[in-house]
């Protein structure tokens, strides 16, 4: 597989569709599984390790699934390659660039499938939707998990479940996460409200790269904590109730912020497009805050000429890895800022000049 | 102007309406005190911090004397991981670790998940055997109190599922 194939696609999560596509981007779900009569990863030597990839390549390659999945090695892959797997979250940072040893990643063509291979656990299959479909997702990757069980046998207990390496995963395996841009419960200060909220129900939030990384351009995961003692439907349901919620609270804020200051926001958009298009030098912080308010605009219909998919094509796109790719041709972070600055302002011209 | 609360300097100033007097009150306070009294969030944006949480979790409880020291020399005969080692690094060494430290393990994961017992998908080989143990079982209890219509039925269900269930 060569992976610049990627490039010019936006990956399964970033479609910009699905059902309520205006404040959840994406959903993902992800099993935590172990083989029978091998140690964890972690105390797993290289040549178990070895054995342990040859046998999941195997099994993912010749799975009975209405796709294929390719198997990528990657100690094999260059620092840049595992970077834009990462930015596509395809892998972990952990995988990429942390661990060593054997060690890989399966992918399906559309992007929605993963199953990386010898993380933190043996297995670490996921799947990614657009939009807010938990139903979808459980039923993608639980086809996955089947037919990769028909070929390995699975260390599971009768008492504890699907054993990990992580007492925190521990049960179903299963963490499923869902990423919200919530803008105007941020604008109106109503986030830490929210948050706290959740927490007493053990959901926890993170930021768009999860454990530890900030919360940047109001883009947010949800996921459950416990994985031990509740079946995969019901922590699925406790994920949807809630979600109902905060859908209400983001959207009352946003209607809230159309009636009482639209010339304000639609004045905030607008300085938005004219800094992205207009800037020499852009970070890529700065870059998400401005696209999350642009993103905002558009589904307020405060502007009509730009698709929220260009959206989420100018924040991938811009990114460090898939940036260099683009450009072809390794940037430190000086020159990436300026390149950013001119890939948007190339392509922010490009839409203006489609328009008129 | 002063904290109401103590001399640090007011930094949060809230209005407040009271519904009993039907009057706007000021609050002025420092942001010790502010946060004190639930005024102001911790943090902007809250982070779970796993690690320490876990370090938190499995590091020494309230079990009583003697408890943390027995189960820190607990060692796995698959892989050799001590329970101790466990609780310094945070993971476990092989899926044999869930039976050798699992009278450490259970207080830990209620602690975690509030639940020691699984519930949900399992490998389809596990679900047979749950299945078939379960058969079984109701089986003996029938031959016990002499229902053998039931009994009957029940052994035709096991040499069914026994039959259909091979793993191909």
């Amino acid at each position: 597989m060569n992976l610049d194939s990627l490039l010019p696609n936006l990956g399964e999560w970033l479609r910009g569709t699905g059902p309520e596509s205006d404040v959840v981007v994406s959903t993902r779900i992800r099993l935590a599984r172990n083989l029978v009569n091998y140690p964890f990863t972690n105390r797993a030597t290289h040549h178990q390790k070895a054995e342990i990839a040859g046998r999941a390549k195997e099994a993912l390659v010749k799975a009975d699934l209405p796709y294929k999945l390719d198997y990528l090695d990657i100690s094999g892959l260059s620092p840049l390659d595992r970077q834009f797997l990462v930015e596509r979250q395809l892998i972990s940072r952990e995988l990429a660039a942390v661990l060593d040893g054997p060690r890989g990643v399966a992918l399906d063509g559309k992007e929605s499938v993963s199953v990386m291979v010898n993380e933190e656990d043996h297995l670490r299959l996921q799947v990614l939707r657009s939009g807010f479909s938990l139903d979808e997702a459980w039923q993608d990757i639980d086809r996955v998990d089947d037919a990769l069980e028909a070929r390995m046998t699975y260390a599971f207990h009768q008492q504890f479940g699907y054993l990990t390496a992580c007492p925190t995963n521990v049960g179903t395996g299963m963490r499923a996460s869902v990423m919200l841009h919530l803008p105007a419960l941020g604008l109106t200060k109503q986030i830490d409200k929210v948050f706290r909220a959740l927490q007493k129900i053990n959901l926890a939030v993170r930021g768009l790269h999860g454990e530890g990384s900030r919360a940047f351009g109001d883009l947010y995961q949800i996921s459950n904590q416990v994985t031990l003692g509740k079946s995969e439907p019901k922590i699925l349901n406790e994920i949807r109730e809630v979600l109902q919620t905060i859908l209400q609270y983001e959207r009352q804020a946003r209607a809230a912020l159309v009636k009482e200051r639209k010339q304000a926001e639609q004045d905030r958009v607008a300085r938005a497009i004219g800094t992205l298009g207009s800037a020499t030098m852009i970070t890529s912080e700065e870059t998400m805050e401005l696209l999350s308010a642009v993103r905002l605009g558009i589904h307020l219909n405060l502007i009509d000429d730009l698709p929220a998919t260009t959206v989420n094509q100018l924040f991938i796109h811009t990114q460090a890895a898939h940036l260099q790719k683009l450009m072809g041709q390794p940037l430190d972070g000086e020159e990436r800022n300026a390149a950013r600055a001119k890939y948007l302002r190339s392509k922010l011209r490009e839409l203006g000049s489609h328009q008129r | 102007m002063k904290c109401q609360f103590c001399d640090n300097p007011a930094t949060v100033h809230v209005n407040k309406y009271v519904k009993a007097s039907k009057k706007m009150r000021e609050l002025h306070l420092c942001e010790g005190c502010a946060r004190k009294h639930n005024l102001i969030p911790d943090q902007p944006t809250p982070h779970v911090d796993l690690k320490a949480l876990l370090g938190l979790l499995i590091g020494p409880s309230q079990a009583g004397p003697g408890t943390v020291a027995d189960t820190a020399a607990l060692t796995c005969p698959a892989c050799g991981l001590k329970y101790g080692e466990f609780r310094a690094e945070g993971r476990l060494g092989c899926p044999g670790d869930y039976d050798a430290f699992k009278a450490a393990l259970e207080p830990l994961l209620e602690r975690i998940h509030r639940s020691q017992t699984h519930a949900g998908k399992a490998p389809r080989t596990a679900r047979r055997a749950a299945d078939l143990a379960d058969l079984r079982r109701r089986l003996a209890a029938a031959v016990a109190v002499e229902k053998y219509e039931d009994a009957a039925r029940l052994r035709d269900l096991i040499r069914q599922k026994e039959a259909s269930d091979e793993p191909r």
